[in-house]
């Protein structure tokens, strides 16, 4: 049995957000799959809950002016099927085919996973790798602020009572760039991230370096980029050297805890053979495309 | 906390109901006496309680009961009859996938959302499209066959129509 609260159920964005800003103390309810488990577990005690799951304004994919632009409400199984996911947005693809089950995906929503400011959300890595924003309405105002900047601590993020995270954004990468993400859990499916790793190399057509971007997951209060393991691929090509010296900086970022799932230090060696493991996987992809494009240039 | 009239049309059939906001979509439709829903874990582990809202394989006991008015919603006995059974129910009582049977109505309607999407599933891909279903009998062999048996059947079945 779930405790009592109010459920306000408006038709369109602009009345949520005007009931936002009437009663305080409102929570968001979309896919409800993290939120009413922690009502049942008398984890969270809102007065008041608001239905947003339903409106259209939140649900759409779309490319606007060299952004790919997701809806807030849009499911974990939306993402998973969709084309231009696929094509812009492939390293978050891949978080989807593992997180949680095809039951809690069809319902999960990709706004709901970041808001919830998990440390172990499953998007979070991805789009961190992808230099995601999140959009925030309220009912006077609307900013965009970067996902690195979102969340701030464990179930916490910069989202202020009265704003309704409405939509998440990222570039569009440039052509040829590509991603890879890792999900460690207790068993294959229906799993909770032990940790979590998602690392992205970005083109540059500008005759610039490829930069290579790497967030960790589930090992601090907070998902994480590595900063200093990004800064030292920004100066020292993939060797296998430089990569093993990254996956150690990327490591030595973390600040894992020991619980139910996993040691810290468990996590900390995981991190370094998977950081390495990946770079390694994305250095050979990179140069086998080299070759195949300088073959086609010869033909 | 007000109660308030809602539509739920569930297996074809239309039900007026009175419910507080904090039911859930499980709690009411076994208050209709749709008892083939199970309420398993009430955390979206076990998929016990798993019915297709508006075409889609959810927990019910994940979803508010005002969030499924107007919805239609189906459930395992909504697939067919005894003497007009679905082909995953009758290759599930075939295969012998079902033992306790408390997982049986959630995970065939997990089987059938993976059916709809993927006609000829590989067995990985079966294990994968019910991984949201705990049964704790079975050791889930039984019930691959199953899914595997009915999909073969639903195949013919539709290049004979």
């Amino acid at each position: 049995m779930l405790p009592q609260f109010k459920f306000l159920m408006p038709k369109t964005l602009p009345e949520a957000l005007e009931m936002m800003d009437e009663i305080s103390r409102v929570i968001p309810l979309a896919g409800g799959t993290s939120l009413l488990v922690d009502l049942r577990g008398r984890l969270s005690h809102p007065h008041t809950l608001i239905n947003i799951g339903g409106l259209d304004e939140l649900r759409g994919i779309r490319i606007e002016e060299g952004y790919v632009v997701v809806g807030s409400a849009v499911t974990i199984a939306d993402l998973k099927r969709n084309v231009l996911i696929a094509k812009h947005g492939q390293v978050l693809q891949q978080a989807t085919t593992v997180f949680a089950n095809p039951l809690v995906r069809n319902r999960a929503t990709i706004g709901g996973n970041l808001a919830y400011g998990s440390p172990a959300a499953d998007t979070a890595p991805p789009l961190l790798v992808l230099d995601a924003e999140v959009e925030l309405m309220s009912k006077d105002t609307r900013r965009t602020i970067p996902l690195k900047e979102f969340i701030t601590g464990v179930r916490k993020t910069v989202c202020h009572p009265r704003e309704l995270v409405t939509a998440i954004r990222w570039p569009i990468p440039p052509e040829g760039s590509v991603g890879a993400f890792r999900k460690l859990g207790l068993r294959k499916a229906d799993a909770i991230s032990v940790l979590s790793v998602a690392v992205m190399l970005h083109c540059k057509d500008t005759g610039d370096r490829d930069q290579v971007r790497i967030a960790l997951g589930a090992v601090a209060p907070i998902p994480i980029r590595a900063a200093a393991a990004e800064e030292l691929l920004d100066r020292e090509p993939l060797t296998p050297e430089v990569i093993a010296r990254a996956a150690q900086l990327a490591s030595e970022a973390t600040q894992a805890i020991g619980d139910i799932r996993g040691s810290a230090a468990y996590r900390r060696r995981v991190i370094t053979a998977l950081v390495q493991r990946l770079l390694t996987n994305l250095a050979k992809g990179a140069k086998e495309k080299k070759r195949n494009e300088s073959k086609g240039n010869h033909s | 906390m007000k109660a308030k009239a809602i539509t739920l049309n569930v297996n074809g059939r239309r039900h007026q109901v009175t419910l507080f906001p904090n039911v859930t979509l499980l709690e009411a439709l076994r208050d209709l006496n749709y008892t083939d829903v199970k309420n398993g874990c009430e955390k979206g582990d076990c998929g016990a309680c798993a019915v297709e809202m508006n075409g889609k394989v959810i927990n019910s006991c994940l979803v508010l009961a005002w969030q499924a008015d107007g919805a239609q919603i189906i459930t395992n006995a909504g697939l067919g009859t005894m003497e007009n059974p679905h082909p995953l129910q009758e290759a599930f009582a075939d295969a012998g996938a079902v033992q306790c049977g408390y997982c049986t109505s959630g995970m065939i309607m997990a089987a059938k959302a993976l059916l709809d999407e993927n006609p000829n599933p590989s067995e990985t891909e079966i294990r994968e499209g019910i991984s949201g279903n705990l049964c704790r009998c079975t050791g889930y062999t039984q019930i691959i066959n199953a899914v595997q048996m009915a999909a073969k059947k639903m195949t013919q079945q539709r290049s004979q129509q």
